[in-house]
């Protein structure tokens, strides 16, 4: 493999080194504000991801940390350097480009080679480290091609070993599986996360898909609007998620309205018009009153004769396979979505059937708007 | 959606294109086809011969001619190039440059050319070479000649280089390159179709200038058009058709191969 391994850390922050500093970068466009104040820190070997929806400023926070955009205002640190003054050819980052960018008039090899003959790599070692480069995405057979003679996921492949061959401090990817087909994009998935794990290089990828970012991240950091709403691990991210935004960007959630009746240690009362009063996960400061709660679909199970924490009406039946999707309606008119794993014991509900549903424990979660 | 009107249910349409063709070919077809006359004639066919052609080149007048023919060619290749690589920075400028001050002016000035009438250049261009001193000749037809040879090697030039995505260059800076090697490896020859057909373009436009040539080009100094227009003037003898019928030949060859090697280009990205 010959790249320098670090050890992974796991996730004592503390200890680790920080790969990109990012404090209070705004980035304006005219009078438009892409990038509020960004504050990130992306540690040394991490698989950190920007998620966020389309437009929200990704793409313009990544293309600042490659220095194809000058900031506004704010620093971005690489190791501890400030690099705000670097043009991108000066800066140990490279990029991985979501429409590829491969050279068209460039063959396979001379594509990852690009870089190195850029640094000065002499010719021998060059070859040498794009053979190895090549079979590491299992492109060997593939050097003497041009690009356009690739098939998508092969091509990005090649964009991945060109981006890989200089050894960069971080690697920046840009929605780089948006282009494939399903199947291609979940093989790839593993295939990234290993690629990352190997080579102990910093990886900052970039997607709107949530199942993306929770399937290969180390961390995340969901935008919206050109602010950062939250960092944390995936678990972090979809089990705790800080505000109404994050719980309904990341998966799928049943968003209610509630009265806070009181707060105390993380704890709350709510009331759920037309079910019992329930107990939940609240932010410290929160102020008792009108809120909403958010409970996961799956974190809801059918009552089966025992106590119910909440009833209502089954509307539709949708068969997943896997799993078996309700919506119903519950007493005050709100939609509920509840989510079942298909088993065998599992007889189905049927359309306008009352259910008693029981809540998880810890699964009601307070947001803040 | 209402079916596109066809022009070519005008009344009168087939006539008028006849009439167009007619005006534009015969004449060509006539000079062609009579540069391989064997008489001296050059209304009476008296049989085939490639005579003249013979005579373009070892006849009385060959010297003049042969002269003229190296002037011509040598300026149009100096002046083509010397054009393109100021379009292809200029292009690189006006596409790639964002939106400077002065854009809009300097697009202007580099078709200039393309509108000014030919004769106004050339009277202009005469009078500033005077005013300033330079005495006429070779050097002031190809100075001339680069100048209005720039806006055609830009049209092809910013064309393709309008088509190509920054995101090449982006991604050659990233790999550690730098503006100018970003340039050299990676976006000129994603730019050459253009750049080639920009050439040709301009060469074929300067090996065929005869207005602003005659005007700058001193006495004693002659290209090939003002060569023949020179012959011309003392009676229209078959060699100039046959002369005439081999510069068509060429420029009909570097059209055919500018358009050509553009549309390979295209199909290449
Ligand atoms: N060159 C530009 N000029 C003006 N506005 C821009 C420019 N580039 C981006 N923007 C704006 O900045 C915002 C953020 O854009 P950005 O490309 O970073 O979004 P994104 O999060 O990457 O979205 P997507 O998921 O669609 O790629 C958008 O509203 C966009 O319109
Ligand atoms: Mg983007």
């Amino acid at each position: 493999m010959g790249l320098v391994q670090t050890e992974k850390l796991g996730n004592c922050g503390s200890l680790q080194r920080e790969a990109v500093g990012i404090k209070r970068v705004v980035k304006c466009y005219g009078s438009f504000e892409a990038l509020k104040g960004v504050s990130l820190s992306i540690a040394d070997n991490e698989f950190f991801t920007l998620l966020g929806p389309s437009g929200c400023g990704k793409t313009t926070l990544l293309r600042s940390i490659a220095g194809f955009e000058d900031v506004t205002e704010g620093e971005i640190a690489l190791y501890g350097l400030d690099i705000a003054a670097l043009p991108p050819e000066q800066r140990p980052v490279n990029t991985v480009f979501q429409q590829y960018a491969l050279f068209p008039h460039m063959s396979v090899r001379e594509n990852v080679a690009f870089g190195l003959r850029m640094k000065g790599v002499a010719q021998a070692e060059r070859q040498a480290r794009a053979a190895e480069m090549l079979e590491m995405v299992h492109l060997s057979e593939f050097g003497d091609r041009l690009p356009s003679q690739l098939s998508g996921g092969q091509q990005q492949r090649v964009a991945l070993a060109r981006a890989l061959a200089p050894r960069p401090r971080v690697l920046l990817l840009d929605e780089p599986l948006s282009a494939l087909d399903l199947k291609l994009r979940q093989a790839m998935r593993v295939e990234l996360k290993q690629l990352q794990e190997t080579t102990g290089i910093t990886f900052v990828f970039v997607t709107h898909d949530q199942e993306e970012a929770l399937a290969m991240s180390d961390r995340i950091a969901v935008m919206s609007a050109g602010e950062v709403q939250q960092v944390g691990d995936p678990r972090t991210i979809y089990e705790a998620p800080v505000n109404r935004f994050v719980a309904e960007f990341i998966g799928e959630t049943n968003v209610l309205p509630v009265t806070v009746s009181d707060v105390s240690a993380g704890r709350a009362r709510v009331a759920l018009a037309g079910c019992r009063d329930l107990i939940a996960q609240a932010p410290e400061d929160l102020s008792p009153g009108a809120h909403h709660v958010s409970i996961r679909p799956e974190r809801l199970s059918l009552a089966d004769g025992g106590e119910a924490d909440l009833t209502a009406r089954v509307e539709r039946v949708v068969y997943l396979g896997t799993d078996l999707q309700l919506l119903a309606c519950l007493p005050n008119g709100a939609s509920l979505t509840v989510r079942l794993q298909n088993t065998a014991r599992t007889s189905l509900p049927l359309q306008g059937q009352e259910l008693g549903f029981q809540i998880e424990e810890g699964a009601v979660r307070l947001l803040v708007d | 959606m209402a079916a596109r009107t066809d022009i070519r249910r005008y009344m009168g349409f087939g006539a008028l294109t006849a009439l167009c063709l007619t005006v534009l070919y015969v004449p060509l077809i006539v000079v062609a086809v009579y540069s391989f006359n064997a008489s001296r004639s050059i209304t009476a066919w008296g049989g085939f011969s490639t005579h003249w052609y013979v005579d373009v080149f070892v006849g009385p007048e060959a010297p003049i001619f042969r002269a003229a023919a190296w002037n011509s060619i040598s300026i149009a290749f100096l002046a083509s190039t010397a054009a393109t690589v100021i379009a292809v920075a200029a292009a690189v400028a006006m596409v790639r440059g964002g939106r400077f001050r002065g854009r809009q002016t300097s697009f202007a000035i580099i078709s200039l050319p393309l509108m000014v009438p030919e004769i106004v250049i050339a009277v202009a261009t005469l009078i500033f070479f005077t005013t300033i001193g330079v005495r006429t000749g070779y050097g002031t037809i190809l100075i001339a000649h680069i100048t209005f040879c720039i806006p055609f090697a830009y049209l092809p030039i910013s064309a393709r280089l309008q088509g190509i995505e920054d995101t090449y260059e982006l991604a050659a800076r990233d790999l550690y390159a730098t503006r100018w090697q970003a340039f050299r490896l990676i976006l000129l020859p994603l730019m050459m179709p253009g750049v080639i057909s920009g050439w040709l373009l301009a060469f074929i436009i300067s090996l065929d200038d005869f207005i602003i040539t005659n005007f700058v080009k001193g006495a004693g100094m002659e290209t090939l058009p003002t060569a023949i227009f020179g012959s011309v003037k003392q009676g229209i003898k078959p060699n100039i058709m046959a002369i005439s019928t081999l510069m068509l030949a060429v420029s009909v060859i570097f059209v055919t191969l500018s358009y050509l090697i553009n549309r390979i280009g295209q199909k290449a990205r």
